[in-house]
């Protein structure tokens, strides 16, 4: 997850959707998100570049929605419902997630592990450009 | 510790004690004399300081006339009977009399009951001691060892009680309250029971039967001196210790302008209250103004003058006061004043546009005095120069005093000085003498041309100005509930003069329940937070 300004950016993604868990008036997935571009991004333990603003996983309920659907705690979100979390603050991120409208979120995640599982494989043939 | 009967600094056999007869001849004559006092025991007077000039026949009389209204709606709750109405007698009386002299026959009064109650109670240990003696000197056993021991610690113990009771009780008083002072007059009544079964005991198991025993005389002697001492143990704690700890506070507020402070009071009669009340109002109160307020009432006048209700229907004009027969002129007036309230709000006058200018205006007048004040004093004080000891006698020049000195360098800013009183409404309050006295005062002990100024420049404390300007000398205490009853939560009671009133609320000090939480110096420990975390 190199990050060069100006260049294009690759990594590699998993996709994720998560039913979303009605609890009394609202709709919960079950994690935690830290991170965003109005936030110190070296305070965040799970980023490896630390000038990474992007929006993390910092928690994972045991058995909620999100620990169902495979999101492990430090993944980096980059896309939800299509819609790019690379570059957006805490809020706005906050609220993609939690639109009541929406029953399901389609996250794309990514993670140090994916692009270590992929080199060790086929050497990056199946790289997914992100959209 | 004063009782309505003024001046009662001196003892706490205050006048009231019931078992006095000279004193129940007296209340009855008055009680015959009495006739149509229709003032109610609601509006009853209290005097700042002994001989104070009333300021005048019509403040008397305006405030007996209110007072007929006052009787008619108050409940009648009386502290004592006859003996309050005959003291309502006597205040009458020294109204209308010269001052000084009413006054002094309550004083007097006072202070004759006093001395015969405390001759009485001295006098008792020494004449259970010498009465054997005088009478069967013969029969009696004679003093051993033990015996003459115990004359010393009779005569100490009297010394100390002597002592004592000048401490607590002979003190100018500060006040003449309208009533009774309950406290007093129940220990002086307990004192005088006290010493009467004493007396009785003795006459007749002692004097009666010619008892032999002189130790168990002498022993009886001092039996009563300690029993009196521990009464004066309880006069310390009903009459001083018990009003110490706060328990009320007590809101006042000025009816003129509004200036409101609160005190803290602990559980007093509402006399007391107000005497204490009334006390810091001297100290803390701002001096009343009347000049400040004329533009609100000038505001006022204009409000009123506004607006006119004409009667287009014809019918009868408002004059509500027919009787209860006449609804239909009531309600009308009703409604024509709901009109005019309504009228009046909708109006689109531009009153506050004026104050608002006229405020403005007014601040920017006063500001620019003050500076013009400021330098000219500064300059007039660089004039003068304080001259120390060793100095004085190198150069005998035009060596001059401090009221001298003051003539001198007054003129240079006595114009700047009266402009800015004018500007403030200041200027009755000072006089050309008061401000030369300041100003020698000032020279002489060396303030700065900023402490002189300060007591020009803000409006202080009633205390600080001379007494023909305070407008406040004589207080009148207005309250439902009988002024000898202990305040409460909630009450409310006016003490009234003749230029404005203070409003006093009394709220209780609510109670206070302090719990205990423990915490471990070695539990504190923190952790850092990654941002801001949001759950989604």
């Amino acid at each position: 997850m190199s990050f060069i300004p100006g260049q294009p950016m690759t990594a590699v993604v998993q996709r994720i959707e998560i039913q979303k868990l009605r609890q009394g008036d609202n709709l919960i997935l079950g994690f935690s998100i830290g991170g965003g571009i109005d936030q110190d991004p070296g305070q965040n333990p799970f980023s490896e570049d630390k000038s990474d603003k992007g929006i993390y996983v910092t928690r994972i309920t045991p058995n909620g929605p999100a620990d169902m659907a495979g999101l492990m705690m430090g993944d980096k979100i980059m896309q939800v419902n299509g819609w790019d979390m690379t570059m957006v603050t805490h809020d706005q991120a906050r609220k993609r997630l939690t639109k009541k409208k929406e029953d399901v979120v389609r996250l794309l995640v990514t993670r140090k592990s994916l692009e270590d599982a992929v080199k060790n494989s086929m050497g990056g043939q199946h790289i997914r450009k992100p959209h | 510790m004063d009782t309505e009967s003024t001046y009662s600094g001196y003892s706490y056999h205050s006048g009231r004690s019931r078992g006095s007869h000279r004193h129940g001849e007296r209340s009855r004559d008055r009680h015959k004399s009495r006739s149509k006092d229709s003032r109610s025991e609601k509006s009853v007077t209290i005097n700042p300081a002994p001989a104070e000039p009333l300021l005048g026949d019509a403040a008397v009389r305006g405030e007996q006339v209110q007072d007929d209204n006052w009787g008619e709606t108050t409940t009648a709750v009386t502290g004592t009977s006859e003996h309050s109405l005959s003291q309502e007698d006597i205040v009458r009386i020294t109204k209308d009399l010269e001052e000084s002299v009413g006054l002094d026959c309550r004083r007097y009064f006072t202070l004759t009951l006093a001395v015969v109650l405390g001759l009485l109670v001295f006098l008792s240990p020494l004449a259970f001691l010498v009465l054997p003696h005088l009478l069967w000197p013969e029969k009696l056993q004679s003093c051993g060892t033990a015996c003459e021991g115990l004359f010393i610690s009779v005569a100490f113990k009297l010394l100390i009680l002597l002592l004592a009771v000048w401490a607590l009780f002979f003190r100018p008083p500060r006040a003449s309250l309208p009533r009774l002072f309950v406290f007093r007059a129940l220990l002086a009544v307990l004192v005088l029971l006290f010493v009467v079964s004493y007396w009785l005991f003795y006459g007749v198991r002692i004097l009666d039967s010619q008892d032999e025993d002189y130790q168990g005389i002498v022993q009886y002697a001092v039996s009563l001196v300690d029993a009196l001492l521990f009464i004066h143990y309880l006069a310390i704690v009903l009459l001083e210790l018990r009003q110490l700890r706060p328990y009320y506070s007590v809101c006042v507020t000025r009816s003129t302008d509004g200036e409101t402070r609160h005190y803290n009071l602990g559980q007093l009669s509402i006399q007391r209250a107000a005497l204490a009340v009334l006390e810091r109002y001297y100290c803390d109160f701002a001096i009343h103004n009347p000049a400040l307020l004329a533009a609100s009432k000038s505001r006022a006048a204009k409000h009123l003058a506004g607006l006119k209700v004409y009667n287009v229907d014809g019918d009868f004009p408002a004059a509500p006061a027919e009787g209860p027969g006449n609804n239909a002129a009531t309600g009308m007036a009703h409604s024509q004043s709901r009109a005019m309230i309504a009228a009046a709000a909708h109006c689109r006058d531009s009153s506050h546009n004026e104050l608002y200018y006229e405020e403005a205006e007014h601040e920017r007048r006063v500001r620019k005095r003050r500076a013009r004040l400021v330098v000219a004093v500064e300059e007039a004080f660089t004039h003068i120069k304080h001259m120390k000891e060793e100095e004085q006698k190198k150069i005998p020049g035009d060596v001059m005093d401090p009221r001298e000195a003051a003539q001198a360098i007054f003129p240079s800013m006595a114009r700047t000085l009266q402009k800015y009183l004018r500007t403030t409404k200041q200027q009755h309050c000072h006089s050309m003498e008061s401000i030369q006295q300041h100003l020698a005062f000032c020279i002489s002990n060396n303030m700065s041309p900023k402490a002189f100024l300060e007591s020009y420049l803000k409006p202080g404390p009633t205390l600080q100005y001379s007494r023909d300007h305070w407008l406040a000398s004589q207080w009148t205490l207005v309250s439902e509930a009988s002024v000898t009853s202990g305040l409460r939560d909630g009450a409310v009671f006016v003490l009234r003069c003749a230029d404005f009133s203070l409003v006093v609320s009394v709220k209780k000090i609510p109670f206070i329940r302090l719990s205990e939480e423990y915490i471990d110096p070695k539990s504190h420990k923190f952790v850092l937070r990654l941002q801001s975390e949001t759950s989604v």
